[in-house]
């Protein structure tokens, strides 16, 4: 009710209901979630539904809770440096199961020479430090797929 | 959702619905975003489904904060799983009233099932729903049904009357109660116990177990009604999935005593009013807000009202009157 209270009934009840859902991973084997810890906080005072699953995740971990909680962005958070070997292999996941809308993107370590290699797997943005939660929390914002319908719910093409 | 009737089901609606039919995981997850947004598909999608649902066997878990509901989750689905069963999740955390926004994390304790096809869990965030968190969770639950998962369990807030709400929705209430929280005042005030078929000591390991457990069969006895179905105290230890086995067998013979008894049947018809009480109340707010601004409307008679022109309480009769037209 507090959210219906002003504006047009018809436009709000299509957008307000609508709310950006977001996963919080931790691929591989570091044991550092502070940032990431952060980050999920950060998105949930910018309005958003988190999903945060923890340490020591597999791609495949990953990427099936994606698919579950039909999330609209991933975002991966990685301080060990294997992100060149989970990154490629969560892409790669994400592709078999037909979830290209889904918006990647990845913070933590991440050597400025290999951003561009990270862009080119899909990933679409990459937060290192001092990055602010504004910026992470507009960016996703902008470039999140249009609402959830019907039409694109498949996970086999 | 205002108009007068439902439109016919487009062509990506009947898709879903097959895929969904057939397996699709995605499929699933898509028609609980669709159910959970209440967007312009919504109403056609839980048409379609509403016909296929009533055979999951719905239990609800419920308990303070810290009480182990997700690791005890956890445990019954690698139960159910034995079984043979196919289970659906449905892990509520609140929504933060202040932003919105909300932290979802039950799922942490339920990872080793990631693997599993036949599990599929959902995190699922209060939000402020116009018609109740209990409507809201019914929809979600008729998603999982239709696509055939044969227990769906509800893992609720942890507080407050959400979790009365939520229980509801559920055809056997799992109440998890812990040694050693809180004082013997606590389970008398929470309305919690009332509406609990199951109660299980979790944490059993721990000093306290057999006071807890006396207070809690002293608490029983004093309940008012007399049922035929004794609420069983189980103990368990869901770290380390002692315990587990009997609580599945229990639940098991709380849907059967339900069934045989006739007190499913009334137990539905008690739920269904309650939804269709919250949806005609969210209908009607939905249509007055969408003509707040027009003549008469709304935004008009709060400044009559203001103005002492007109009292409240006749401003609703007129403006309902209005709305029901």
């Amino acid at each position: 009710m507090r959210k219906l209270r002003k504006g047009n009934a018809m436009t709000q009840q299509n957008e307000v209901q609508h709310k950006i859902r977001v996963l919080i991973a931790k691929p591989g084997l570091d044991g550092h979630d502070r940032g990431a810890k952060v980050v999920t906080r950060g998105l949930r005072d910018a309005g958003m539904e988190v999903i945060y699953t923890g340490l020591h995740q597999t791609p495949e971990m990953i990427v099936e809770a994606a698919l579950q909680e039909d999330v609209d962005a991933i975002g991966l958070s990685i301080l060990s440096g294997a992100h060149t070997v989970l990154f490629p292999r969560v892409m790669k996941l994400l592709n078999e199961n037909n979830m290209e809308d889904v918006l990647v993107f990845a913070g933590g370590i991440i050597p400025p020479e290999e951003v561009e290699e990270i862009k080119k797997l899909g990933i679409q943005a990459v937060f290192g430090p001092g990055t602010t939660i504004e910026e992470t929390a507009n960016f996703i914002r902008k470039n999140v797929r249009p609402t959830a319908s019907a039409a694109t719910g498949s996970e086999k093409r | 959702m205002a108009s007068s009737s439902i439109p016919q089901p487009t062509p990506e609606i009947l898709g879903l619905v097959e895929r969904g039919l057939g397996g699709d995981r995605r499929a699933l997850a898509r028609a609980i975003t669709i159910v959970e947004n209440r967007t312009a598909e919504a109403s056609m999608l839980l048409k379609q489904l509403y016909p296929l649902t009533g055979r999951a066997h719905i239990i609800g878990i419920t308990g303070a904060p810290g009480a182990g509901k997700s690791t005890l989750t956890n445990q019954l689905i690698k139960e159910f799983r034995r079984r043979n069963h196919s289970v659906g999740v449905i892990a509520i955390d609140p929504t933060s009233t202040l932003t919105g926004g909300a932290v979802l994390g039950d799922r942490i304790r339920m990872l080793e099932n990631y693997n599993d096809k036949e599990v599929f869990i959902r995190s699922m965030a209060t939000r402020g729903q116009l018609g109740g968190l209990a409507s809201a969770t019914s929809d979600v639950v008729r998603a999982m049904d239709a696509f055939g998962k044969d227990i769906i369990i509800l893992e609720t807030v942890g507080v407050g009357q959400d979790e009365v709400d939520i229980a509801k929705a559920a055809h056997s209430t799992i109440l998890v109660e812990v040694p050693g929280m809180g004082d013997d005042i606590q389970a008398i005030k929470a309305g919690v116990l009332e509406i609990a078929d199951l109660i299980v000591i979790n944490k059993a390991d721990r000093d306290g177990v057999e006071r807890l457990q006396l207070h809690l069969r002293a608490m029983m006895s004093l309940a008012s009604k007399k049922r035929d179905w004794e609420i069983p105290i189980l103990k368990t230890i869901a770290a380390e999935g002692s315990g587990i086995c009997e609580l599945a067998d229990q639940a098991e013979a709380h849907l059967a005593y339900l069934k045989s008894s006739g007190e499913y049947g009334k137990r539905e018809k008690l739920r269904l009013r309650d939804e269709m009480l919250s949806r005609i109340s969210e209908e009607i707010l939905i249509r007055l807000l969408k003509s707040e601004n027009a003549p008469g409307g709304l935004k008009e008679l709060l400044e009559r009202i203001e103005q002492r022109e007109l009292d409240l309480y006749e401003a609703v009769i007129k403006l309902l009157n209005g709305a029901l037209q």
